[in-house]
């Protein structure tokens, strides 16, 4: 259907530091994606719908490819790794805790480069570990992981597709 | 030679010479390359961002270290921040002093710690005259009519 060569990506970025939030952003636009920037982890869940006292009894009528309960789409999100409050690794787990949002490719990003936080995180599902300061060629990495979650979405549509034109074939034979 | 080519070889050696001398690394190239018609000032005003960034920190930094029980966790917090902004803009003399002060706020080290300060504020200093002289020939280059080549 060619919706993946069409859409533009969005992606979330989220840094506690305004140098770090604008160079991301401009890294990111740069590769033409559509980018939202927060300067915390409690508002990136917030942008993303996960609020503690979120009413979930509003349902939209038709039934759209991703969870239904979403309103925003974000493809990918890329997290600074320390950040005060809530580190990019408590994020990353909340994420992958929520059934709306643990398909949604999680990357980290980090100033130090630690063995041990680079697995952990890999670990709890993170696709991509980039140490700062980020450059164009790890953005670049980023495309993969977003036509992967894409593909999964139409590959399902042309199934239906090719089962009727085989049915039609039948039928002409 | 013109006018426009001999600043232009003006700014290319003073440029090189930043490099050479271990004040800028290749992060600042990266910002460079961010550079383009639609952000024709991006370089400029993420740099003049690290400025008022470094100059809050230092204030901080000197506050802290004044006080009679010192929050070693607080400084190590601001001496973090200011290790990743200079790392993200390619000052990487204000970067590597960073580190050093780091470690001596993990050791607890009062005299490092203020012996740190200092070489961060004349490292700082440093790097912001050699930036804003850089940017000032970039200016008069574009004012003769001349431009950079990225």
């Amino acid at each position: 259907m060619g919706l993946a060569a069409e859409a533009q990506f969005h992606v979330l970025a989220v840094d506690d530091s305004l140098i770090d939030r604008i160079l991301i952003e401009r890294l990111l636009k740069t590769s033409s994606f559509h980018v939202t920037a927060v300067d915390s982890g409690s508002k990136a869940l917030k942008f993303l719908g996960l609020v503690e006292e979120e009413q979930r009894n509003e349902e939209p009528s038709f039934v759209s490819q991703k969870s239904h309960n979403q309103d925003i789409d974000v493809n990918l999100i890329i997290t600074d790794y320390c950040m005060p409050e809530m580190t990019g690794y408590d994020l990353l787990r909340k994420i992958k805790e929520s059934k709306s949002l643990k398909d949604i490719p999680v990357v980290i990003m980090s100033s130090e480069n630690v063995p041990s936080r680079i697995n952990r995180c890999l670990e709890e599902g993170a696709e991509e570990f980039f140490l700062k300061p980020v450059q164009q060629s790890d953005v670049n990495k980023l495309r993969p992981h977003l036509l992967k979650s894409k593909v999964k979405e139409v590959g399902e549509e042309d199934q239906v597709i090719n089962l009727s034109r085989n049915d039609i074939k039948e039928i002409l034979a | 030679m013109d006018v426009v080519t001999q600043m232009q070889r003006q700014l290319l050696q003073y440029t090189s010479s930043l490099f050479k001398e271990g004040f800028l690394d290749d992060q600042f190239n990266q910002l460079q390359q961010l550079q383009d018609e639609s952000n024709p000032e991006f370089v400029v005003e993420v740099v003049t961002l690290f400025f008022e960034d470094a100059e809050r920190l230092l204030n901080e930094l000197s506050k802290s270290l004044e006080q009679e029980s010192i929050d070693f966790r607080r400084v190590d917090a601001h001496v973090h921040q200011l290790k990743g902004s200079s790392s993200s803009i390619g000052a990487q003399r204000v970067q590597r002093v960073c580190i050093a002060f780091k470690n001596f706020c993990e050791q607890q080290n009062v005299e490092g710690c203020l012996k740190s300060l200092q070489e961060i504020k004349q490292e700082y200093s440093l790097v912001k005259t050699k930036l804003e002289t850089l940017f000032k020939m970039e200016k008069q280059l574009f004012a003769a009519g001349g431009s950079v080549s990225r």
